[in-house]
């Protein structure tokens, strides 16, 4: 009963280590982004692929989709983005907390894809900003998670700011 | 094959159409926009033409009456499609409303009024379905430019 306690103990080598607050923040929320899936056509098909058990999203810790704009961090577009919808995705993307990305999934979200027509948005990037593109149509798998992959490099290399104008 | 509904129709109805044929499989009467609702009521109660398939226009913008009125109707007993076309001019692109026949008339004349234009006389709702309040112009019209864009959000620089 007269055992040290665990806290007293004799520190070890590996009980401190130190880091950068951005590497920190960054390696921690690269693995933990909450999708939003903003899923209008047939690319939902390769985004279904590409959730489920064949290629897994969850490998990368971006896998829970979260259906309020305010609980997630990761608006993906995937789909034709007509300017009837444009109101509609352009206020799912002002309801989302900072920090947060956007991926445009598939030609038609990146561009309009063959869709440049009276109806359709010619690339969500004329409502709002956009991290990364992932062309194709629709996009392999392969191309899906490389995308998620070059996402998470960028935010364990950005500036993650404690207080900012908005805060 | 179908009965002798078509032979039937055309006894009734070839004389006064303009034209009246069998094409693919189907019956097909042209006729003058004033017959347009009389026929249809016809195909209904004396054909058994319960179902209206289908209201659509097509743009011919070098042709004098510039819009073909494309109407389809099916029947659930002969198992067969007939086809009305009538013309209307770009001056008075207008046409009787199906509204009181055929209630599925109700939202394709909706449409086919947003993207063409063209007027259903006897239909009170002729709201966009498709395009958005505000739009200006029937895109499915030859002449509505390729590009032009109508945005509801304004653009990022």
């Amino acid at each position: 009963m007269n055992s040290v306690p665990k806290h007293q103990r004799e520190p070890s080598p590996l009980d401190y280590l130190t880091t950068k607050k951005d590497e920190f923040v960054g390696w921690a929320r690269k693995f933990s982004l909450f999708p939003y899936p903003f899923v209008t056509a047939c690319c939902a098909m390769e985004f279904m692929a590409v959730s489920s058990t064949p290629y897994d999203t969850d490998r990368f810790g971006a896998a829970l989709p979260r259906f309020s704009p305010r609980q997630s961090d990761l608006l993906m577009v995937v789909g034709t983005i007509n300017h009837k919808q444009a109101p509609v995705l352009r206020r799912v993307y002002e309801q989302m907390c900072e920090p947060k990305w956007v991926i445009a999934f598939g030609a038609c979200a990146t561009s309009g894809g063959f869709y440049q027509n009276y109806a359709a948005l010619a690339g969500i990037d004329k409502i709002i900003p956009v991290d990364l593109y992932i062309p194709g149509c629709p996009p392999r798998p392969e191309m899906v998670i490389d995308g998620i992959m070059k996402l998470q490099d960028r935010i364990a290399h950005d500036r993650h700011p404690i207080f900012t104008e908005k805060f | 094959m179908a009965g002798g509904v078509f032979e039937r129709i055309a006894a009734r109805w070839g004389a006064e159409a303009l034209e009246a044929a069998t094409e693919h499989g189907l019956f097909a009467l042209l006729l003058d926009p004033a017959q347009l609702a009389a026929v249809a009521r016809s195909l209904k109660t004396e054909f058994g033409f319960d179902m209206l398939l289908d209201i659509t226009a097509v743009d011919w913008p070098e042709r004098a009456p510039r819009f073909d009125v494309v109407y389809h109707f099916y029947s659930t007993t002969d198992f067969v499609r007939v086809r009305l076309k009538t013309r209307v001019p770009l001056e008075a692109p207008s046409v009787d409303s199906l509204v009181a026949l055929y209630n599925s008339a109700r939202f394709q004349e909706r449409e086919c009024h947003e993207m063409y234009g063209i007027e259903f006389r006897g239909n009170g709702d002729l709201r966009p379905i498709l395009l958005y309040e505000g739009f200006v112009g029937h895109p499915l019209r030859k002449d509505y430019p390729k590009h032009r864009e109508q945005p509801l959000v304004p653009y990022l620089k």
